[in-house]
Order: structure tokens, then sequence, then C-alpha cells
């Protein structure tokens, strides 16, 4: 293999809330390409990893690097981050697909995907309005552009929200549970643009508990609970050589 | 039977004026209205945020502000601001200060009952939405101006048509320092006539204006259905 541009570093990340200890030295790398998926059982601190990496929470310690820029380093056991001008770059490398799309109500679909290409990244309104429809067109939402999302279903919705953090063209997205928030019937549409997404070779963390979503669509799987790595691998690995607690966590999802 | 004739007419001059100068207070009481409006609404918003400041000082105070301002009657807020300058100051500003002086405690007083209303509306949004511009790289100024206060005035509307028909009736607690606006006006007629018709009047002058604001803000909450 080729060697691949590291885009996003997290070394001995640790984390607590109020006194109790969320994650305790977790370190994970991803190359450019590749696909992390992160399972594991409720409480285990998988969002809160995804909510340390996007910068909406931070580091007690450890270190926080992407594409070789640090956003946080670690000073005598304590995290210390970037300027706010720094982070406010970095901010750029990475898009957040949350678990409840947090789409903009009084926004149009297109006015969603549009606003911040607009207005953060200083785009015309032509080229954002074009990019915007290549998306949805992309995404399968073309005659959707002028709704409003609450006129879309939770499925179409969470497209939108992908739409809308690939307008800002990312080098990383993240998936916070995805389709946590969906009916079943409605996953499968939004499992399908993610492993479009994947095909492309679109770098992404995904926090999900959708196993065989995972399986099929991951290079790399990180088992977590309570706050620590139990078992990291390829899928086959996961899947075929579980380590005690993986086995009994999969084998209850059936 | 000509003198009876002469009063009859007499009462009809008397009615046609009484509504005309009717008329000319409800012109002041639109002025309070609308500079009320005009000042309190940003005013509020400006002392919603201090309500919610990090800041515990500047919490602490805001607090205390709007505690008095709705712990008090607004025609005592009338006067101290009045007479408020002479007795402490010794400074008078004569008559022509009555005018400011009730828009100042109009303004002070329902930019307190306003900024409790834009905080319970700005604490009402989910911090989802802040997350999510966070992420696409909004500021925190485009964040509150782009995607959180247009939300926010859509979920406001309700108790902020309630507040603004309570000012229509409230502006009448200028007569307390003699502002000649439709309801001093009424009274005075009403003292020197010994007759309610001129009150009458007055009430269906208010109730009319009010119609038409609960009207306006209908109009507005509708058109602010385009989203949920």
């Amino acid at each position: 293999m080729t060697q691949r541009q590291v885009l996003l570093e997290m070394n001995h990340v640790k984390k607590s809330f109020d006194g109790v200890q969320v994650l305790s030295d977790i370190s994970l790398a991803v190359q450019e390409g590749e696909v992390v998926s992160i399972i594991g059982p409720s409480g285990s601190g998988k969002s809160t990893l995804l909510r340390l990496a996007t910068l909406l929470e931070r580091l007690d310690d450890g270190e926080l690097i992407y594409m070789g820029e640090a956003a946080a380093t670690s000073e005598n056991g304590k995290s210390v981050y970037a300027s706010k001008e720094k982070l406010k770059q970095l901010r750029k490398v990475f898009g957040l697909v949350f678990q409840n799309f947090q789409l903009f109500p009084h926004f149009s679909v297109r006015k969603n995907i549009t606003d911040a290409l607009v207005h953060v990244e200083k785009v015309s309104q032509e080229e954002a309005d074009s990019r915007a429809e290549k998306l949805l067109a992309q995404l399968g939402l073309s005659d959707k552009a002028d709704n409003y999302p609450y006129q879309l279903s939770g499925g179409q919705q969470q497209r939108v929200s992908i739409a809308r953090a690939l307008a800002l063209q990312p080098k990383i997205l993240f998936f916070d549970e995805p389709t946590s928030a969906l009916d079943p019937e409605l996953t499968g549409e939004v499992l399908k643009v993610i492993k479009e997404l994947a095909r492309e070779h679109m770098t992404m963390i995904i926090v999900t508990h959708e196993m065989q979503f995972a399986r099929e669509v991951s290079d790399r799987i990180l088992f977590m609970e309570q706050g620590v790595v139990v078992q990291e691998g390829t899928p086959d690995e996961i899947f075929e050589n579980p380590v005690e607690r993986v086995r009994e966590f999969i084998g209850k999802l059936g | 039977m000509i003198e009876t004739g002469l009063l009859l007419a007499q009462k009809n001059i008397d009615l046609l004026r009484m509504f005309s100068q009717l008329g000319e207070g409800f012109v002041v009481t639109l002025e309070i209205f609308v500079l009320t409006l005009l000042f309190s609404l940003p005013l509020g918003l400006l002392v919603s945020f201090g309500r919610m400041s990090k800041n515990c000082v500047i919490r602490s105070i805001t607090k205390a502000y709007i505690s008095v301002m709705r712990g008090t009657p607004l025609m005592l807020q009338i006067f101290v601001v009045y007479f408020g300058p002479y007795y402490l100051f010794e400074v008078s500003f004569g008559t022509g200060y009555r005018f400011p002086a009730v828009i100042i405690a109009f303004v002070l007083n329902y930019a307190a009952y306003f900024a409790e209303i834009y905080r319970a509306g700005i604490e009402s949004m989910p911090k989802g939405q802040y997350e999510a511009a966070e992420v696409l790289g909004y500021s925190k100024l485009q964040t509150f101006v782009r995607i959180i206060l247009p939300q926010v005035i859509k979920r406001i509307l309700p108790p902020v048509t309630n507040e603004t028909i309570t000012l229509v009736k409230d502006t009448s607690l200028a007569f307390t320092i003699s502002i000649a606006e439709m309801f001093t006006i009424a009274k005075q007629i009403a003292a020197a006539q010994t007759t309610m018709i001129p009150l009458i009047g007055a009430g269906v002058f208010y109730f009319i204006f009010n119609l038409l604001v609960a009207l306006g803000m209908e109009k507005l909450e509708k058109s602010l259905d385009y989203y949920r």
C-alpha cells in the first residue's frame, strides 16, 4: 500500500464529565480514504470521542491533530488548544452529520446547503447553488430543493444534512449514529449514501449501531466500552475473531 | 320648544368636538405606543443577553433590574422617572420633560418584560442548532443572527402579542403626569360635562386599536408559517 496522508490523529485522549472518566487513554489515527467505524454499547464513550474530534467538547488531556497540525497538544498532563483562528481553519477539514440531522428548519433544503457556503466560505450564490444542485442530484433529492425540512421524511432530512456537510468539501466526514433517529425502513437510504461515499474514497468516521453496515462499509472497526478500545481491527478480524466481550455484544444483537 | 331644540343642536356639536378631541389624544397614545415598541424591543434583547451572561455581575444586575421593573407598578415608575431628577438632583426639566419621561418609563418597563420573553425563546432552542452552526463554521454572531434569532422570533410571537396588547391599554397610565393622550382627554371631558360618553368613546378607540394589533400580529405569525 502506498503511503497515504494521516488526516486525523488523536493521541492518549482523556475526558471526564463531573469526575466520571468517560474516555481513558484513547488513541486513533485515520488515513486519507479510510472508513473507520466505532461500535460499542451505549455510554461507551464513542459519541464523546466524536464530539472531541469535532471540537464540540474539549479534551482534558491528549493530542488532537488534523493533517499534521495540532488543534490540541498535551502539556503537563493537560490539553492546550491552538488559537481561535487556527481552530477555525482546522474546522474546515471535517464535517459532521448529527444523529437528529439538525437541519435549519427556517431554511429551504437548498438554503440549508448553500448558506454556510455563501456566508462562511464567501462562495458566490451562483457557485453555491450549482454545488447544491449537484449534491442533491447525487443524493436523489433534486425535487426537494425548495421544500422545508419538516416536509421531508427522516431519511430525506438525513441525506440533506449529509449534502450540507459535503458542500463544504471536508476531508473527513464524521457520522454520529446517522440512522438512530430513523424508522427502520428509512435507514437503508441513508446507509446507501454512506456506502456510495465509501466507494468514492471519502474519509469517514462513523459511530453506529448498525453492525452489518459497519462490517460492509468499514476498513477498520473500533469496539469501545467504558472509555477504552476493547478491540480494533478489520471487519473480518472483529467479526470472525472477536474477543470475549465483543462476541457477547455482537451475539446479543443477533 | 326652541330652547330644547338649541340644546340638542349644541349636544350634537359637542359630540363631534368630543370625538375630534379624543382623536387628537389618540395620536399621542399612538406615539407612546410606537416609540415604546421601537426602543423596548431591541433594548429587551440586550437585557436578555445580560440576563444570560456568563459574567455573574452583569447577570445579577440585569436580574435585579427585571425584578424591580416587574415587581413595581408602572404608574410608580412613571412618577419616579418624571419627579426623580428633581428630588434627587434638584434638576427640573419643566413640563417639556413629561412626554420623554413617559417614554423612558415605558421603555424601561417593557424592555424588562420583553427580555424575559426573549430569554425563554432563546433558551428553548436546541443545543444542536448551535453545534450544527459551529461545525459549519458560522461565527457566534452569524449563528445568532442567521440561525437562532429567526427561529426565536417565530417562537415568541404569541407572548409578544400579549405584551403589545397590554401596552395599548397601559398607554392610558400617561394621564398620571397629565400627558394629553386619549384617556386624559376623555377624563377631562367627562368631568367637565358630567357624562360617560367620552370614556366609552375612548374604550371603543382602545378596543378597535387592539383588534388591529391582534390582526397584524396574526398576519405576522401566518407569514412565518412556512416552516415548523
